[in-house]
């Protein structure tokens, strides 16, 4: 098997008193799509920018490693990464609106990485984002370039935002939950721009995002993450159709829409709920065990380790071993 | 803890210290002359430890004066301040929660208050009432109500658009009691910073006033009128009139800094004075 | 409170052709208008619960404020129980805000961050009157939703979403209303959350006998609590129906294309998204005809000029769409 092209290893953040994400390890093999799901809280959004080395002040990251190609990120220089950053490894931001400037006209922003990393002329750049632009179906690109931010809608911004991460033909794209803030037709349109950039390109990406939804269709595996920690990876028909972990049943659960007698694990409607993904600092013990309905005396004791127990196919649940 | 605030607070409390245990703690009275002993030095620099800081053109002890003269301060300080906010904070939140004709009538007449140079006003009005500290207090707070219309109704236009806002009006509450019940408790810190702000202003203002003669009677000491009166014989030393402006400098910055402090600790992000 | 075992003729909710236009531009320069709401009719029974739907830009979302008279309508009826609450005055229409109550879209604005949990639960008590240990009361609505009784000493802040958002209809229900507004309560909620709020709102409905107009942009979240649903579009109705028949049988290219675009959460389900050109329209640029002719798949020359009417394609089935049915 060929050496994948994002390895994070072990990778411990934190903020302030508050440990992020505990020990999470993933790899993403070449052309392929992780969709990294989770509630709020669990970290995923964490450990898509700390790929791209974009986390905030706050942000400490106490243990692991980010293998990019072989080069460990979080070892390099901080202008290193600004050469990667935009060229080879890109991200997808959430919100269209707060990620451009709204000062400058799109042409201007959008060529960016195009003229610091390829040396392309502004007008070079534009006639090659407007390329982009025009395969996503945008009837005329060159006009919503001359325009400011503000001018379009949400949509129409993702899609730029989007052009902009694949102008420089990355190898890695973070996209870090790039349609939650989006309409559902509007979303609905940008997954079919990625689908269609995935078949044509075939970038690895990282996606995140809390809808299992759009996870289902445009993700060759599934990681879930929970309280800081992964707790399962599989490719994703196999995580839907039969999931290993507890808490990946509960979500299953949550979003699958169908009307339910009581509410997902953890009982009554009326039970307590605080912060699913609340992070206990106790690393001795699961994190979910508090609202397992499969709890066993082992959870209390010990803090169950990632395991594959079947091909590709990994859970950090003392249910399985 | 912010430095501002430590600074700032520790001034403030030693003013107020001062202030409140000046006339127990003055060795003289602040208006008894000693025609005997006219302009002395402090006792460092050769005066007699009698007149521990030195004395005026009149004989009088310059450190029972710098006491009192604190007292004048703080009460000018604390009741401008009190009294233009108790003014300005209702008109503030009448013109920011209803919006509409009664904002723009308000706020016009703001805006032509705030166009009359400051400090001609205050002069004009002192001219016109006489000497004497409440007619000091009067004339600070006649000027000075305005700052506080304008950042408070501003905050509370903002405030008015927040969801908890209208969440008050769709359980019921009228108009008044969605202000003071709503708005108001969210404005506190804001009042606070500003009230700070404005004590320095207003330590600046009545010293000025005193300095030209407009200020408070002449019984009563002030720090302006001692820089008055200190300029008198800046020949001779410079303790006459640089003790009183080193006390002055003290209060304003002392005020300020508490001011800033605050704000920084309450809400960096609440707007400065206008 | 209504007397349950006392038939009120009628429903309990009643908007008539309502509509809501905002006018952009100040006094000097009259600017253009926004059509948030343009024509709207429906009806909430008693003790049943509407969902409304729409993307952004449907007008939703000022319908319910309008309903509310939290923003006044620019034309059309609002009857309460019969009565018509139009044009009352501010002063007479508080005491009847006891019978119509709203939650708010975020459980992080909504609450006065400066005050007490209880204190917040008790104002409604206080303002209308409410006989009673209101103290009882409120530690009763407090468990009601699922929170310690003595969590009325706390801040908000010290609450999470999911949380907050309980308070906020405790808040809600102290009252007893007959109509409760939910605006987006669930959106920003994760999905387990999102579960134990739809499931305490449907206890408490069973409970309170209380009618709910359920306004969300998310289809799967409406379906498992609105017994009827209505589409919105750029301020209009463009499909009512009973919740099940909306699903498996919408009859509106909109509403087909809005269910279309939600992608199942099973790959095992084939899904493609459907092809929708343009974007959610601005209400200040409302095209002429059929609102949605210039992005349906199926409009026609007459789409483009004749608006369709809100009619009875089937018993309690309306569809405003020319080529429907």
């Amino acid at each position: 098997m060929t050496e994948p092209i994002l390895r994070v290893s072990d990778l411990t953040v934190r903020y302030g008193r508050r440990l992020a994400t505990r020990q999470v390890g993933l790899e993403l093999a070449a052309g392929e799509v992780l969709g990294l799901v989770g509630e709020s809280g669990a970290g995923k959004s964490t450990v898509g920018r700390a790929v791209v080395r974009m986390l905030p002040e706050c942000a400490r990251v106490e243990a692991g490693a980010i293998r990019f190609r072989g080069r460990d990120l979080l070892a390099v220089s901080e202008a290193e990464m600004r050469r990667r950053r935009g060229a080879d490894l890109a991200l997808v931001p959430q919100d269209p609106l707060s990620a451009l400037n709204p000062v400058f006209r799109l042409g201007v922003q959008a060529t960016d990485a195009l003229r610091i990393h390829r040396g392309l002329s502004r007008r070079e750049g534009e006639r090659e984002v407007a390329r982009l632009l025009a395969r996503m179906g945008i009837p005329d690109p060159i006009d919503i370039l001359r325009r400011h931010p503000h001018e379009l809608s949400g949509g129409m911004r993702q899609r730029v935002l989007l052009a902009m991460a694949f102008s420089c033909e990355p190898s890695l794209v973070v996209a870090d939950e790039p349609t939650t803030a989006l309409d559902v037709t509007t979303q609905a349109q940008i997954l079919r721009i990625l689908q269609g950039l995935q078949a044509e390109r075939g970038v690895a990406t990282l996606f995140v995002t809390h809808d299992l939804g759009v996870v289902a269709h445009l993700a060759h595996r599934v990681a879930v993450m929970y309280a800081g920690c992964l707790v399962e990876v599989a490719p994703t028909a196999d995580l839907f159709r039969a999931p290993a972990h507890p808490y990946t049943e509960a979500l299953l659960n949550a979003s699958s829409g169908a009307p339910t007698p009581t509410s997902g694990a953890g009982g009554s409607p009326r039970g307590d709920d605080g912060p699913w993904s609340a992070l206990t600092d106790a690393p001795c013990a699961c994190p979910f065990r508090a609202r397992c309905p499969r709890r066993l005396a082992a959870c209390d004791e010990a803090m169950p380790l990632l395991r594959e127990i079947a091909p590709a196919r990994r859970v950090a649940c003392h249910l399985h071993g | 803890m912010n430095g501002k605030l430590v600074t700032g607070g520790l001034v403030v409390a030693l003013l107020l210290a001062l202030a409140l245990t000046g006339p127990w703690v003055a060795p003289h009275d602040p208006n008894r002359q000693d025609l005997g002993q006219i302009r002395t030095p402090p006792v460092w620099a050769g005066g007699s430890p009698a007149y521990p800081l030195g004395t005026d053109s009149l004989g009088r002890d310059l450190l029972s004066r710098l006491l009192w003269g604190a007292r004048v301060a703080l009460v000018v300080a604390a009741s401008s301040a009190a009294l233009a906010a108790l003014i300005g904070v209702p008109v503030a939140l009448v013109a920011g929660y209803t919006r509409g004709h009664v904002d723009t009538i308000l706020m016009r007449v703001v805006d032509v208050w705030m166009s009359i140079p400051a400090v001609l006003l205050a002069i004009a009005l002192m001219a016109v009432l006489g000497l004497g500290l409440w007619k000091v207090v009067l004339a600070i707070v006649v000027v000075d109500w305005t700052r506080f219309a304008r950042v408070i109704r501003g905050e509370a236009l903002a405030l008015r658009e927040r969801e908890f806002v209208e969440a008050a009006r769709a359980v019921g509450l009228s108009p008044a009691r969605v202000m003071v019940e709503e708005l108001l408790p969210n404005l506190w810190p804001l009042v606070i910073v500003l009230t700070s702000l404005e004590m320095a202003v207003a330590v600046g203002v009545e010293a000025l006033l005193s300095f030209v003669g407009l200020g408070v009677q002449a019984s009563v000491p002030s720090w302006g009128a001692m820089i008055a009166e200190g300029r008198g014989y800046l020949m001779v030393g410079w303790w006459g009139m640089g003790l009183p402006m080193l006390a002055l400098v003290a209060a304003v910055v002392g005020f300020n800094l508490l001011g800033e402090g605050l704000r920084e600790r309450l809400d960096p992000r609440l707007p400065t004075a206008a | 409170m209504a007397d349950p075992g006392m038939a009120q003729p009628g429903p309990l909710l009643e908007a008539h052709a309502l509509t809501t236009h905002f006018r952009r531009g100040g006094v000097l320069a009259p600017g253009r208008s926004v059509r948030a709401v343009d024509g709207v009719s429906l009806t909430v029974g008693r003790r049943e619960t509407l969902g409304l739907v729409g993307e952004s830009g449907s007008g939703k979302t000022t319908l319910g404020r309008t309903i509310l008279r939290l923003v006044e309508p620019t034309d059309g009826r609002i009857f309460l129980e019969g009565r018509d609450i139009t044009e009352l005055s501010a002063r007479a229409l508080r005491p009847l805000r006891r019978r119509m109550q709203m939650v708010f879209q975020n459980p992080y604005a909504s609450l006065n961050p400066r005050r007490r949990v209880g204190r917040i639960i008790r104002q409604p008590l206080a303002v209308h009157g409410i006989p009673g240990d209101h103290d009882r009361l409120v530690a009763d609505l407090l468990d009601s939703v699922g929170l310690p009784r003595d969590a009325g000493r706390r801040y908000p802040h010290e609450f999470s979403g999911g949380e907050r958002q309980r308070i906020a209809i405790a808040r809600a229900l102290a009252v007893r209303p007959d109509l409760v507004v939910a605006d987006e309560v669930t959106s920003g909620l994760d999905a387990t959350v999102k579960l134990r709020v739809i499931d305490l709102l449907r206890a408490l409905q069973a409970e309170m006998r209380v009618a709910y107009l359920f306004i969300s942009h998310d289809l799967a979240t409406v379906r498992q609590i609105a017994a009827r649903v209505a589409v919105m579009y750029l301020g209009q109705v463009v499909e009512e129906a009973p919740t099940e028949t909306l699903f498996t049988r919408p009859l509106h290219p909109y509403t087909r294309v809005l269910q279309a675009s939600q992608p199942p959460p099973d790959p095992a389900v084939p899904w493609e998204p459907p092809v929708l050109p343009g974007e959610p329209p601005s209400p200040l640029a409302v095209p002429p005809g059929c609102r949605f002719h210039p992005r349906c798949p199926i409009a026609e020359t007459r789409c483009r000029v004749e608006p369709p009417i809100l009619r009875d394609l089937r018993p309690g089935h309306r569809v405003a769409c020319h080529l429907a049915g």
